[in-house]
């Protein structure tokens, strides 16, 4: 499979009347066609702020630097404003939290998903209409051609969400990006919704970047996870050698947080992670989690700690052995 | 339990107190209309002691004295006298006096008027909602300079008179703005949480809601009182104001504009103390929006 | 056998909402003849999709929304008679979204005692104590008694809202989505807390959620509601092992366990979203059912027994079953 986002060493710095900001810091991953690279973490971890990044929509005054960031073989680092708002809603598009505030009142779902269209190709509009009834019936919308001339809120939050992403898909794009697209959703719906978007993926060969809190729809939809603390990817690998081995102290707490119907025994405690995010404005020394890790020893405070990588797509940032986080794991689960 | 977890985390914020100064002293507008205003109010309140003559003292013999940066300007009248000799400084020092009191007079009446209606519908909503909702429409549809001129007319003009129907007249934003201001808060949990508690709905509104609308209040305050000492000086211009031989800007402005041709000055020193007292008075308004606003203090 | 403590009988409530200005305003069934019973010690967890009613069934319970229909009783004693102090008393919320429901204009100490000082229990200077004393068992840090809220994380703040809520003792504790808003790690204190505050507390919960692995982790017994109706209810194994309602089942499979590798399931429910104004007829449900029968169109089905809950649906035949 070709990779069609590669991303080395991503910084993204905001000056604060406090100090410098660092809300993302060496942030490394790859995404490759029909794969789905899932980007968890907690509020303030820097996720959003990564895919917002990748696309060139961080605010003004954030500056943004890579070592490496290539989409589909073009270098975005020196791509032009221009260039950038000709990939955006093109080649790489975006689906956010809140359909509502994603789609504009004021005009039809269908003029809506044709001048996604109409903007970056040169076609009629005669063109473009039969491109969105296509779309919309494969979001499983029924009545496409009459859905055409709805307003946004005439639609319930989950055809909402649909119409997000058949407008994502107009220009057919290599890569999507989803910033929680399905947390203001009903269960029901937010299942029905990842169903589609999984299945879209497949049939187009996109790449898929799903960016969420939620492990469980994480172990469902992705093929690659990433988890992120405070700025930083803590931990990557497949979803499968990840939730059956975590290694970062980090992703050990959060699994052992969420109860799991069938497994957590009703009544008890759920395990947490004490204390609270560092603050991540000023010169930053040492592991990011140090002061709510279980395991930390002191020179965890004192040494900047960088990724290990034990396999190929593999890796962990933590001064412990694979196998002391392993064993650490065992030990608190027994 | 889970104590030792949360003893670890630090105060994220700095005390509400150190923000609140940090932010004053971080906005030129503020700054500059609290300056401006506390000076005039220590015009007005110092005005017997800081004007040289009795602002109503004729004087025939030196009517339309030039002020000093004309050529033949004195300095015992630093900004010339008027038509009928009176000392221009002297006038101008007292003007001020009419203009803040209208305004804050003003400001208090219609404020009193509009904030009760305005939260009351707010907070109640339903059929009393209606009802003032009606009346807002009612009284906006009502030209306020028209229905002043009439009853300026009808039982004369006088400083009470004139205050009294901005008073009555200028409530209409206080009213809009507590409505939909109530209405937001309202919709927050934490009243629903006081309304769970047991808390009465005067309570509720007292301590849950005002503290909570309390600076859209104090801008809507700042700009209409801004708004009743233009209104002030437009009707005592047109005569159906304050009446001579007070000393208002308006009516200064009016007395001057006979002469507006050979002595400008008679209508641009009352026209420049007016607009530099509404621009602080909106400077200030505005700082006091951008200080307190929540999305700031997040 | 005990009366419940908070029991709900038939309970209705009807709105009208106005279509437009020339037209009549219809009647929307928000909740429509609910009958729940909530004993000591229990927790019953309340599910069901945005819009099925669950908020203003909660709203009644808090005495804030007065129900159109059928009654609402404490220890059998209906609660016609009481009025909202003594409701207050017996049965606090705790909301969703802690950035909202705390008043940012007062301090941590004076938000907790209010319940204090508009019950006017006990002397003035009691109270400072008596703050501390619920501070200590929520788990807040006493220093925070003079922050105001948004000096304080999301944890910390629903911990002050769980403060507010048992300062007054109350015997029953609605719990509207109180780990939704929160993260997921902040979410598994607040639901260890929860837990160790009822078995210490003697309370009783009423928790309302979204999130299904929350309410089994949590719920004794749970009640799925749909378009203002409870559709099932029983206890939480029977009702996740053997769900009985279409309805039940599709939320079920619509839980995303972190099990790697099972996929996303799909809930076969098709895309129709029913519109509360103008329920469908029958069985409420039947559009969106994939095994809806000819007489689910026509005739709404009644509660049919099962073990110790029931269910709302004509595919449920209790003599097929004990037969199976």
């Amino acid at each position: 499979m070709s990779v069609i986002l590669d991303v080395q060493a991503l910084d993204v710095r905001i000056p604060l009347a406090q100090g410098m900001l660092h809300p993302v810091r060496d942030v490394s991953f790859a995404v490759e066609r029909g794969e789905t690279l899932c980007i968890v973490g907690e509020s303030g971890c820097g996720k959003s702020l990564t895919s917002l990044a990748l696309m060139d929509l961080l605010p003004r005054r954030a500056e943004r630097r890579a070592a490496r960031l290539i989409f589909a073989g073009e270098d975005l680092t020196r791509a032009s404003e221009a260039r950038m708002t000709d990939l955006r809603g093109n080649k790489m598009a975006m689906i956010f939290q809140e359909p509502m505030t994603s789609l504009n009142p004021s005009y039809s779902i269908g003029n809506q998903l044709e001048e996604a269209l109409l903007r970056h190709r040169r076609i009629g509009r005669r063109e473009a209409t039969d491109r969105a009834i296509y779309l919309l019936e494969k979001v499983g919308i029924t009545a496409a051609a009459s859905r055409l001339t709805q307003y946004p809120h005439q639609l319930s939050g989950g055809l909402r969400q649909r119409v997000m992403i058949a407008m994502a898909l107009m220009c057919g794009p290599d890569l999507i990006i989803a910033d929680e697209p399905t947390t203001a959703l009903d269960v029901t719906i937010q299942a029905q919704i990842l169903h589609l978007l999984a299945q879209l993926q497949r049939e187009f060969k996109m790449g898929l970047i799903l960016i969420t809190h939620d492990l469980g729809i994480v172990a469902r939809v992705a093929t690659r996870v990433a988890v992120m603390y405070a700025g930083q990817i803590v931990e990557t690998g497949t979803v499968a050698e990840l939730f059956a081995r975590p290694l970062h102290p980090y992703t050990q707490g959060l699994l052992r947080c969420i109860p799991v119907p069938g497994r957590t025994k009703r009544g008890t405690h759920l395990g947490s992670i004490p204390g609270i995010v560092p603050n991540l404005i000023g010169d930053l020394v040492g592991c990011s989690f140090h002061n709510r890790c279980e395991h930390a020893y002191e020179s965890c405070a004192a040494t900047d700690v960088s990724q290990r990588e034990i396999a190929p797509g593999r890796a962990y940032r933590c001064l412990l052995t694979a196998e002391q986080c392993a064993a650490n794991a065992a030990k608190a689960a027994a | 339990m889970t104590a030792e977890a949360l003893d670890s985390a630090k105060i994220l914020e700095p005390s509400p107190v150190t923000q609140l100064r940090r932010r004053i002293f971080g906005h030129a507008g503020f700054l500059f209309g609290a300056i401006v205003i506390a000076a005039m109010l220590a015009m007005a309140l110092l005005a017997p002691l800081l004007a040289p003559y009795d602002p109503y003292d004729q004087d025939l013999a030196r009517r339309v004295i030039n002020p000093i940066w004309h050529d033949d300007g004195k300095w015992a009248h630093p900004l010339g006298t008027d038509q009928l000799g009176r000392d221009y400084l002297s006038r101008v020092i007292y003007g001020v006096r009419i203009s803040l009191l209208i305004g804050f007079a003003t400001m208090i009446i219609s404020g009193v008027l509009g904030t009760a209606l305005g939260v009351v519908a707010g907070y109640f909503g339903g059929r009393v909602d209606m009802v003032i909702t009606f009346l807002i429409t009612t009284r906006l549809s009502m030209p306020v300079v028209l229905v002043a001129l009439a009853v300026v007319a009808l039982v004369g003009g006088s400083l009470t008179v004139v205050i009294s129907v901005l008073g009555l007249l200028l409530w209409d934003r206080f009213a809009v703005v507590m409505r939909s201001a109530t209405m937001q808060v309202r919709a927050l949990d934490y009243v629903a949480a006081a309304q769970a508690i047991g808390c009465s709905a005067a309570r509720i509104v007292t301590t849950e809601i005002m503290p909570n609308i309390l600076n859209a209040l104090i801008v809507v305050a700042t700009l209409e009182m801004a708004h009743a000492i233009l209104l002030e000086a437009a009707l005592s211009f047109l005569g159906l104001g304050v009446q001579p031989p007070l000393p208002s800007w308006g009516l200064m402005v009016a007395e001057g504009k006979e002469y507006m041709f050979f002595s400008p000055w008679l209508i641009t020193i009352p026209g420049v103390a007016l607009f530099l007292l509404v621009l602080a008075i909106n400077l200030l308004g505005d700082g006091i929006r951008d200080i307190t606003a929540p999305e700031n203090r997040n | 056998m005990t009366a419940p403590v908070l029991e709900t009988r038939d309970v209705s409530c009807t709105f009208q909402i106005g279509a437009g200005l020339f037209k009549a305003k219809r009647p929307l069934h928000a909740v429509n003849g609910v009958s729940l019973k909530l004993m000591k010690g229990d927790v019953l967890g309340l599910v069901g999709e945005s819009g099925c009613g669950k908020s203003t069934l909660a709203k009644m319970l808090l005495g804030l929304q007065a129900p159109t229909g059928g009654d609402i009783r404490f220890d059998g004693a209906p609660i016609m008679g009481l009025d909202r102090r003594a409701i207050a008393r017996r049965v606090q919320p705790i909301f969703q979204d802690p950035y909202s429901s705390l008043n940012p204009r007062k301090t941590v100490g004076s938000i907790i005692s209010l319940p204090l000082r508009v019950h006017r229990v006990g002397e003035p200077d009691e109270w400072r104590d008596r703050v501390e004393a619920m501070m200590d068992l929520v788990g807040l840090a006493r220093r925070f008694t003079d922050s105001y809220p948004n000096q304080l994380s999301g944890g910390q703040r629903q911990r002050v809202a769980i403060a507010r809520a048992l300062i007054m003792k109350p015997d029953v504790v609605i719990c509207d989505e109180p780990t939704s808003a929160l993260d997921v790690s902040v979410q598994s204190q607040i639901l260890n807390l929860l837990q160790d505050l009822r078995q210490e507390l003697g309370l009783t919960y009423l928790l309302i959620s979204h999130n299904l692995a929350v309410v089994e982790h949590m719920a004794t017994r749970v009640a799925v509601m749909y378009l203002g109706r409870i559709v099932e209810e029983n206890d939480t194994d029977s009702l996740f092992q053997t769900p009985r309602h279409p309805y039940t089942q599709a939320l079920l499979a619509s839980v995303l366990t972190p099990e790697p590798g099972l996929g996303v399931p799909d809930a076969q429910l098709g895309i129709a979203f029913p519109n509360p104004i103008d329920p469908p007829a029958g069985c409420t449900f039947h559009p969106r059912c994939a095994q809806a029968l000819a007489q689910c169109s026509r005739v709404a089905p009644m509660p049919i027994a099962d073990g110790n809950g029931f269910t709302e649906c004509h595919l449920y035949n209790p003599a097929k079953d004990v037969a199976a």
